[in-house]
C-alpha cells in the first residue's frame, strides 16, 4: 500500500533507496524536511547539517568525488551562497552521483525573495529535473543519481514551496546499496586553475550530451490530445494544467535543462496554440521564443509573480472567475506574524525600541521585530548581511548601530564580518541572540548548539570564545528573559569606544527540552491588580483581556518567562500553586 | 466516486486543524482513494491563521483546492470561517463552523473590531453554514483540545468514507493513550449533525 508522504519526505525516500551515504544541508523553508526526514528513519544515509549552505555542498562535493552517492539540501538563496563550488563543480565532473535540492519559494511564504534557480543551473551548465508530485520527488531523486553517474555531472533537483510541501501518495521500494566508486587522483580534472581551461571544452561536450539525453528520456512525457490547445509545463504546475485543462495536450518536461529544441518544436507544431504554464521566470518560454517558435503564450497571460494555482489559470485563460474573500462590510481581521509566549526575543525588541537606536536585522525569527508592536529592526536582507550593513550605515553618519543575529546565522555567516568590524575600526553593538537553535526553520541543531543532526551530544561552539577571539574587547552575555539587564548592557556597549557584542541567552520554547519541561504558571492577583495596562504591553500571546478589563494569563500557554512579572508596578502577578506541563 | 471530494480546513495555530486534515486523507487513503493534501501556516508557531487543504477521489491532480469548489469548508473558528468561506462550493457544499472566538493577540484593539457576527453575515450572503459547539462538547467531554477531532466527526456526515477508514485512521495516527477520549470526540461530533 502506498504511503502518504510530504514531497520532501518522498525525495528523502529516493535518496535512502538509492544508496546515498552522505548527506548534507543548511535548514532552509521549503527544504528543512529532507535532512530531517533522513535524521529520523533514513541514518544510513549519514545525515548532517552544517555550518552553511557552501560548507554543506563542499562537503557533498568531496563525498562524491570520493565515490559516494550524495545529497545536499538547501533552499533558493542557499544555492546562491553555495554559488561559488556550485560553478566550479562542473568542470571537474563528479564520481559518485550527486543532486543538489534547489527548494524555490514562490509567492515567498518563507523568504526574502523570488528567485528561479534554474538560471543559476544555466550559468553554471548542471541539469536540472523537476518533480510534478510526491511519487516523482521519490523517483526523480533516484533518477537524478544515475544520470549524474552517467554524465559525471552535478544535478539540481528544483522544488518549489507547494511541491515540498504537499502530501501524496508514493509506492515505495527497498534500499540498494551502491559499491564505492574508486576515486583517482588526478590533478588535471580536480586543481589547478591553469587546467581548468583544458577542461572548458569537456563542460561544452557535456552539455550537447545532456541535451541529447533531454530529447529523448522517459522523464520527458507527451500527452497528446485531439485538440487545438497545447500545453509545455513543468513542476506542480503540471497539476493544475490537469485540473484547468484536461482536454489539452501536454509536453510536461521533467528535465529543464538543458532544454530539448527538437521536441519542443515539434510539440508546438501540433497545435495552434501552445500555452507554457511553469512556475517562476520565463524560462522554458524565453528559449521556445529563441527556437523561433511563434504560437507560444505564457508570461503575459500568466504572470511571473508568486505561485500558480488552478483558480490562477482559469482566471488567466477567461475560463470563468472565481470567488474572492469576503470583506465588504465586515472586518476580514489579520494574524499577523508574532513571536511565540515566552520567546526570548522580545525583551530585546522592547529593549531596542526603548533605546531609539538604528538596528540592521538579518534572517531569523527576530525579522518579525520589525513589525508592530515594536517596530524596532530597521533592514533586513541576507544572511549574516546585518554586520556588514551595521558598518556601511556607521560610515554614512549613523552612530548608534545595532546588528542584531541569531545564533545560527551568525555560524552560518557573521564571522567574517564580525572580523571586518573590529579590523576596519566599526563601533558597532552585535546583539547575538543565542536559543540554541535554528528558530525559524523549527529549531533544527547547529554547532553552537551542542547537538548534531541525529540528536547526538556534538562539541559545542563557544560564542564567547569566538568573538573574543575575532579582536572584541567587550563581549557580555546577558539572560535574554531579563529586560533592566538588556537594556543597561546595551547601553554600556554603545558608549563602549570600540565593537561590542552582547549574547543573550535563552533557549527557544520550541525545542522538545522547553515544550516537555513541567512548569508553574503565573496569574493574575485581581485584588492587587489597577488595571494599569503594563503588562499588556509585554505583548504576550498568554496574557488576555477579562470581560471586567483585567489581565488574564492562559495557564496552559505561560512558560513561566517573568518578564510580565518585571514590568507588574503593583506585584500582582504572582504563581499558580499547581505545577502543569507547557 | 469519480468526482473529487475537496475539503478546505481553517483554523488557528495550535487548534490542531493540520492533524483533522491528516487523519482524513488516511481515512481516504485506506479507503482506496487517491488524495493529496497542502497546507499553508504563517510564520508564527501559534496564533497565526491555518489553511488545509484535503482532496481525494479516483484520481487527484492538484493538491490545492480552487475558491468556490470546496464540498465543506471546517472553521475551527469564526473569525477564520470567514476568512476562507468563498472557498465554498455555494450550491452543493457547506461550511460548518465552530462556535468560538480566537481575538487576534498582537492587534491592540481586537477585542472591540473582532467580526462577532460572522456567521450572519454569511448566512445573509445565503451560504450554507452549520454552527455547532465543537469547543464546549470537547470541553464536556473533558479536554477541549479535542475541538479538532469533534469537528472532525460532524464533517464525516457530509462525506463519503467507510466508517472503519475513520476508525483505521483514528488508530494508526492518534498515541494510544489519547485514543479512547478522541474516538468519543470524534462520536460526538457525529452527534451533532443531524441523519440526512
Amino acid at each position: 500500500m502506498p504511503e502518504l508522504m510530504l514531497g520532501n519526505q518522498a525525495i528523502a525516500r529516493g535518496a535512502w533507496e538509492a544508496g546515498v551515504k552522505f548527506a548534507s544541508g543548511y535548514p532552509g523553508t521549503p527544504s528543512t524536511e529532507i535532512i530531517e526526514t533522513l535524521a529520523a528513519r533514513y541514518p544510513e544515509t549519514n545525515p548532517r547539517w552544517s555550518a552553511n549552505e557552501k560548507v554543506a555542498f563542499e562537503e557533498g562535493m568531496g563525498a562524491a568525488i570520493g565515490g559516494l552517492r550524495v545529497l545536499v539540501t538547501m533552499k533558493h538563496v542557499g544555492l546562491n551562497v553555495a554559488a561559488d563550488a556550485f560553478m566550479v563543480f562542473p568542470y571537474a565532473g563528479t564520481n559518485g552521483g550527486f543532486v543538489v535540492i534547489s527548494a524555490d519559494d514562490p509567492g515567498m511564504h518563507s523568504s526574502q525573495n523570488e528567485q528561479d534557480n534554474r538560471y543559476l543551473a544555466r550559468m553554471g551548465k548542471v541539469p536540472v529535473l523537476e518533480p510534478s508530485d510526491a511519487q516523482e520527488c521519490r523517483d526523480f531523486m533516484i533518477a537524478g543519481l544515475e544520470l549524474s553517474e552517467s554524465f559525471n555531472s552535478p544535478v539540481m533537483l528544483r522544488t518549489t514551496t507547494r511541491l515540498a510541501h504537499h502530501k501524496g501518495l508514493v509506492e515505495v521500494g527497498d534500499r540498494r546499496e551502491v559499491p564505492l566508486r574508486e576515486f583517482i587522483p588526478d590533478p588535471k580534472r580536480f586543481s589547478v586553475p591553469i587546467y581548468r581551461r583544458l577542461r572548458r571544452p569537456e563542460v561544452e561536450k557535456r552539455l550537447k550530451e545532456l541535451q541529447e539525453f533531454a530529447e529523448n528520456s522517459s522523464l520527458q512525457r507527451i500527452e497528446h490530445a485531439d485538440n487545438s490547445i497545447g500545453v509545455v509545463t513543468s513542476g506542480i504546475a503540471y497539476q493544475y494544467v490537469k485540473e484547468v485543462l484536461p482536454d489539452a495536450g501536454v509536453l510536461r518536461l521533467g528535465m529543464t535543462y538543458p532544454l530539448p529544441p527538437n521536441l519542443l518544436s515539434d510539440f508546438s507544431k501540433q497545435y495552434e496554440v501552445v500555452y507554457v504554464v511553469e512556475e517562476g521566470e520565463a524560462f522554458i518560454e524565453e528559449y521556445m521564443l529563441s527556437l523561433g517558435i511563434t504560437n507560444v503564450k505564457g508570461k503575459e497571460i500568466f504572470g511571473v509573480i508568486g505561485e500558480y494555482s488552478p483558480g490562477r489559470l482559469k482566471e488567466a485563460l477567461g475560463l470563468g472567475e472565481v470567488p474572492k474573500p469576503y470583506q465588504e462590510g465586515v472586518n476580514l481581521l489579520p494574524r499577523p506574524p508574532m513571536f511565540c509566549v515566552g520567546c526570548g526575543h522580545r525583551t530585546v525588541f522592547a529593549a531596542l525600541r526603548q533605546l531609539k537606536v538604528t538596528v540592521t536585522g538579518d534572517i531569523g525569527c527576530y525579522t518579525m521585530g520589525a513589525l508592530p508592536p515594536f517596530e524596532a529592526e530597521h533592514t533586513t536582507f541576507c544572511m549574516g548581511a546585518s554586520i556588514g550593513t551595521a558598518i556601511g550605515l556607521e560610515q554614512a553618519g549613523h552612530e548608534r548601530v545595532v546588528a542584531v543575529i541569531g545564533d545560527s546565522t551568525f555560524v552560518h555567516a557573521g564571522i567574517p564580518p564580525l572580523i571586518d568590524a573590529v579590523y576596519n575600526d566599526s563601533k558597532l553593538t552585535l546583539l547575538v541572540l543565542d536559543n540554541s537553535a535554528t528558530g525559524m526553520t523549527g529549531g533544527q541543531p547547529h554547532p553552537a548548539s551542542g547537538k548534531n543532526a541525529l540528536g547526538e551530544a556534538a562539541p559545542k561552539l563557544n560564542l564567547v570564545d569566538i568573538t573574543r577571539a575575532a579582536g572584541v574587547e567587550m563581549v557580555e552575555v546577558v539572560d535574554t528573559w531579563q529586560r533592566k539587564q538588556i537594556v543597561s548592557t546595551i547601553r554600556k556597549a554603545l558608549e563602549h569606544d570600540g565593537p561590542s557584542v552582547i549574547i543573550a541567552q535563552g533557549p527557544c520554547q520550541q525545542l522538545p527540552e522547553m515544550k516537555g519541561r513541567q512548569i508553574i504558571p503565573y496569574t493574575i492577583d485581581q485584588e492587587a491588580c489597577t488595571q494599569c495596562d503594563a503588562c499588556f504591553k509585554v505583548w504576550c500571546p498568554a496574557i488576555i483581556r477579562t470581560e471586567e478589563n483585567f489581565p488574564h494569563i492562559i495557564p496552559s500557554d505561560c512558560t513561566a518567562c517573568t518578564v510580565c512579572i518585571q514590568v507588574c508596578p503593583e506585584d500582582a502577578i504572582r504563581l499558580v500553586d499547581a505545577a502543569v506541563a507547557v | 466516486m469519480d468526482e473529487v471530494v475537496n475539503l478546505l480546513f481553517a483554523g488557528v495555530g495550535g487548534q490542531g486543524s493540520l492533524l483533522i486534515a491528516e487523519l482524513t486523507s488516511l481515512a481516504a487513503s485506506h479507503a482506496g482513494h487517491d488524495v493529496k493534501q497542502t497546507e499553508v501556516h504563517g510564520v508564527s508557531q501559534r496564533g497565526g491563521s491555518v489553511e488545509t487543504h484535503v482532496r481525494f477521489g479516483k484520481k487527484v491532480h492538484s493538491p490545492v483546492v480552487t475558491p468556490g469548489e470546496a464540498d465543506v469548508v471546517i472553521g475551527l473558528e469564526k473569525l477564520e470561517a470567514l476568512r476562507f468561506a468563498h472557498f465554498v462550493d455555494p450550491d452543493q457544499g457547506i461550511i460548518i463552523i465552530n462556535d468560538f472566538e480566537i481575538i487576534p493577540g498582537s492587534i491592540s484593539n481586537a477585542k472591540e473590531i473582532y467580526p462577532y457576527q460572522a456567521t450572519e453575515y454569511l448566512r445573509a450572503k445565503s451560504l450554507p453554514i452549520t454552527i455547532i459547539p465543537a469547543s464546549h462538547v470537547a470541553r464536556d467531554l473533558g479536554d477541549v483540545r479535542m475541538t479538532n477531532v469533534v469537528m472532525l466527526g460532524a464533517m464525516s456526515r457530509h462525506i463519503q468514507l467507510p466508517e472503519d477508514s475513520w476508525q483505521h485512521a483514528l488508530n494508526v495516527r492518534l498515541p494510544e493513550k489519547y485514543l479512547e477520549a478522541n474516538l468519543r470526540a470524534f462520536d460526538a461530533g457525529k452527534g451533532l449533525i443531524q441523519e440526512n
